[in-house]
């Protein structure tokens, strides 16, 4: 179990920079989740961690050493892939005692450790099957099971979820969790998936077109978003251009399009800075779609519904409010409303972020 | 109905346009009768036991059995580390490399053949089985390339990297990964290699130092003189060997991957 560290790490491809001057730790023993839409280099990150590439400059630094130039059949990492990769040819059983082999395990020990590892990922007794007998789900158990049975420093996991059933894949990720905590290994998560990365992060790392956006807990980084790009990519948001029109010690007072003034808690404007004017985030649950009267301290302003999107318990709504439309996502209590609906939209001023505008 | 009946009938008359000729040379090897050709006399196996008599004939399939194995070896073994650098890695001139591999398939034989031998001369080296080696392993390494490179371009990096992140260093990871995975292909390869050397016969005559003879060679030289009902024979071996031993090799191959899997 080791801390991993990343310095000043670049990583261009030709031209391509897929990592601008990153500056990331993974502490001992936390999941981590590298986040982001494809192609912002999440996985060249995991890659680069694992030794599967090299960086152009910055050092890697794992337990405290220096490991640039340690190849990675020397660098002890567990390493999932989306697609499983087992060894096709090989036993369930020789599969995860791959690695041991190479520990100078003994025969008897392995045998032991094999159906130690099964039993983590309760798939036991599956030692002489081949890898094609098995579902996808089971398979990427038992390549989690290859990769944890190495006791290895760090667990480097790449969308590992990504080829899964829906139903199967939030199963997994309650699981994949509970066994991370419980053998406590420090786990480097890449994902595109926001539910993935707020459910099962200590700590999440948002990453855009190779640059880290924000690093926090999961509810900081979706309540607190350093970017419009954070505030969008982990669920839907609405952003509005305000001014500051004035302050006081526990309040910052923001002209906003449509809702007039809003008194935001200073908390919440933390990135806000002494800026003079910025962006509210207002997400898409946060909006509230009422038909009855509001009382003329609440902040809302008045729209109708264009059009709905009906998910069971929960709705989304598009409503335009001037000439703007939002997006509102709401529970439905008795019966949602139709498209066409006049709508009076409630903000409550604690649920906004105030972000600074050059951002 | 009446269409289908004549591309029925228009099938069949290729497949006999095509396999006639072999069916000949099959049921002749049989024929008890003095001279290679119809009317069969009856059934005898005379001249396969003259066949084994004839001391020439059998040099000759020494020379190409030797010969066959060992350009499928060479041209295998040289195939399959091109295939992995090619697919496996990214450096300057793989283009060129690819077409310089793959180009024997589009030369004409002859040209090749003229070719290699005023290189030869070049280098002030005498005709050899060596070269004649050399020579076959270039014309049978395309097909060794083109087979085994689909094969792995079908075998996922991730396979290699998953062993490698285990402990494998990359000499165990071939051998232990990539090689089994590749096998089928590395077979496949082997086969044509042994396959196209042992039925080569336009290069094989200008290369041949002389004195040596291999299957096809011989049976050429026979035939100059009159057509010997030896030579049936000798067609039946080399027809048993090159369709029999790929439908074996076929059939081991699938009989332990249904073993296995």
């Amino acid at each position: 179990m080791a801390r991993v560290e990343l310095k000043n790490i670049q990583k261009s491809f030709g031209l391509v920079k897929a990592v601008k001057d990153a500056n990331v730790t993974f502490e001992e023993n936390s999941f981590t989740t590298l986040l982001g839409p494809s192609g912002c280099g999440k996985t060249t990150i995991l890659r680069m961690v694992a030794g599967l590439e090299a960086p152009t400059s910055g050092d890697i630094m794992v337990g405290g050493k220096r490991v640039n130039e340690v190849p990675i059949h020397k660098r002890n990492l567990g390493l999932v892939f989306q697609n499983y990769a087992l060894f096709p040819h090989r036993t369930i059983g020789e599969n995860i005692a791959f690695g041991l082999k190479y520990r100078g395990v003994s025969k008897s020990d392995t045998g032991a450790k094999v159906k130690e590892a099964l039993d983590i990922v309760r798939l036991p007794g599956v030692e002489d099957r081949y890898p094609s007998q098995l579902s996808g789900g089971q398979q990427q158990r038992i390549a989690l099971a290859r990769a944890i049975v190495i006791e290895p420093d760090v667990l480097l996991l790449d969308e590992p979820l990504s080829a899964l059933d829906a139903n199967l894949r939030e199963d997994m990720r309650v699981e994949l969790k509970a066994i991370q905590h419980r053998i406590g290994v420090t786990s480097i998560f890449v994902t595109h998936d926001q539910s993935e990365a707020l459910a099962m992060s200590d700590k999440i790392i948002v990453m855009s077109a190779g640059r880290v956006e924000q690093i926090g807990a999961p509810e900081e980084v979706y309540n607190n978003p350093a970017s419009e790009f954070v505030a969008n990519f982990l669920g839907a948001s609405n952003i509005l251009d305000v001014s500051v029109s004035g302050s006081d010690s526990t309040s910052i007072a923001l002209d906003a399009p449509y809702f007039g003034t809003i008194a935001v808690p200073r908390d919440r404007a933390v990135n806000l800075g002494a800026a003079k004017s910025g962006k509210l985030v207002i997400r898409a649950e946060k909006l509230r779609l009422t038909n009855e009267a509001v009382d003329d301290k609440a902040i809302s302003a008045k729209g109708v519904v264009e059009a709905v999107d009906y998910q069971g318990q929960v709705a989304r709504y598009f409503v335009r409010i001037g000439d703007r439309q939002f997006q509102a996502m709401n529970m439905i209590e008795g019966r949602p409303f139709d498209m066409g609906a006049e709508v009076t939209v409630k903000i409550n001023p604690e649920d906004c972020a105030v972000l600074p505008a050059d951002r | 109905m009446r269409a289908w009946g004549l591309i029925r009938l228009y099938a069949i008359l290729v497949y006999v346009f095509m396999f006639s000729p072999i069916a000949v040379v099959l049921l002749l090897a049989f024929n008890n009768s003095q001279f290679g050709g119809f009317p069969i006399d009856g059934f005898s196996l005379r001249w396969f036991y003259k066949l084994a008599e004839n001391e020439a004939i059998i040099r000759a399939f020494k020379t190409s059995m030797v010969l066959g194995l060992l350009t499928a070896l060479v041209s295998t073994t040289i195939g399959v580390l091109a295939s992995l650098a090619l697919v496996r890695y990214r450096f300057r001139g793989k283009d060129l490399i690819t077409t310089v591999l793959i180009s024997p398939v589009l030369v004409p034989e002859t040209v090749l053949a003229v070719g290699l031998l005023i290189f030869l001369r070049w280098l002030h080296m005498p005709r050899s089985f060596g070269l004649l080696l050399v020579g076959h392993s270039i014309i049978a390494l395309p097909f060794v390339v083109l087979v085994v490179q689909a094969r792995l371009v079908g075998i996922k990096r991730e396979y290699e990297e998953a062993a490698l992140s285990l402990g494998a260093n990359p000499v165990q990871t071939f051998f232990q990964i990539t090689l089994p995975l590749l096998l089928p292909a590395v077979f496949a390869g082997a086969l044509f290699a042994f396959t196209i050397s042992f039925d080569n016969i336009t290069a094989t005559i200008f290369w041949r130092p002389s004195g040596m003879e291999t299957v096809p060679t011989q049976i050429f030289g026979m035939l100059r003189h009159s057509v010997s009902p030896e030579i049936n024979a000798l067609g039946f071996v080399m027809i048993v060997i090159t369709v029999g031993i790929p439908l074996i090799a076929g059939g081991l191959a699938r009989y332990f991957s249904r073993k296995k899997i």
